[in-house]
């Protein structure tokens, strides 16, 4: 029970984090990535602001092998560099700028975005179905 | 106004940094948005679906009461549903094949020095960015 309520908390944090730094917003984000017109650095300061606490907390569990609650630590570190990671990442970039979304803010504003967040939302997972479909049938097998 | 706005994304990225700081050292787990959502839609997180659901649930539900409450939030989203159904498809399957977005392999693997999280990051970044200088360039040609 103690590990729910605290996933509730974390996702609640983590919304509240998106909407105060403006995330939610999808001109903010496609003002970040104006980098040859009127760039807005705003992201930067909330990627800046997210990685140091982050930075001492992968410190402080990297010789530990389970959680405060006692769950194993999630250990994704050795996944190779390979095509899927590249293509996924230039597939995924050109999504997030076409509309501004990627999944924590599309969530995070479902009460908010209305009917086209929820267009996004459904697309999206129409696309981790899609490729959850096939990715046991061709080379590109992923878990 | 715009440093104010700076201000307001660094509060913010605090938050989210304490965010997945909590779901890592409490939960033990990598706080990553497309992988949380994901595990759900393809099985593969189905043995721990309650956490996922209450992340999730956190999610919603901290915004909902903020917006409701104060009534600011806009997403601004564009009115074109085909570029909206087109960048939601390309946002899942990009993330499903990359493992990771903007939470997972951004703050999470960078925050870890990890290779692959930085990898990505910068291919995310150039693309995103090729496609933002191509909507302000070459839509009225679309």
């Amino acid at each position: 029970m103690t590990r729910y309520l605290f996933a509730f908390i974390s996702g609640g944090l983590f919304g509240l984090g998106l909407l105060i730094s403006g995330m939610t917003n999808t001109l903010k984000i496609q003002g970040w990535l104006n980098f040859f017109g009127a760039w807005d650095p705003t992201l930067a300061f909330v990627l800046g602001g997210a990685i140091i606490p982050m930075f001492i907390s992968w410190k402080v569990v990297s010789n530990k092998k389970t959680s405060l609650l006692g769950t194993k630590i999630s250990q994704n570190d050795k996944l190779p560099i390979n095509s899927n990671l590249i293509v996924g990442s230039v597939l995924f970039g050109a999504g997030w700028g076409l509309v501004g979304l990627c999944p924590g803010p599309a969530i995070a504003s479902l009460s908010f975005g209305g009917t086209n967040g929820y267009i996004f939302i459904i697309s999206m997972l129409i696309g981790i179905l899609l490729i959850s479909l096939v990715s046991n049938k061709f080379y590109f097998k992923i878990k | 106004m715009i440093e104010q706005d700076w201000l307001y994304g660094f509060l913010g990225g605090v938050l989210i940094g304490l965010a997945a700081s909590m779901f890592l050292l409490i939960n033990g787990r990598t706080m990553g948005a497309s992988g949380i959502i994901g595990g759900l839609v393809d099985k593969s997180g189905w043995h721990n679906y309650l956490e996922r659901i209450s992340f999730i649930a956190g999610l919603i539900f901290i915004p909902a009461v903020i917006s409701f409450t104060y009534n600011f939030p806009k997403t601004n989203i564009t009115s074109n549903i085909y570029l909206i159904i087109i960048a939601g498809l390309l946002v899942g399957i990009g993330t499903t094949l990359a493992q990771g977005c903007t939470s997972g392999h951004g703050i999470c693997g960078i925050s870890r020095i990890s290779v692959r999280g930085i990898v990505a990051t910068i291919f995310y970044i150039i693309s995103g960015a090729a496609i933002v200088f191509a909507l302000n360039n070459f839509m009225e040609i679309l």
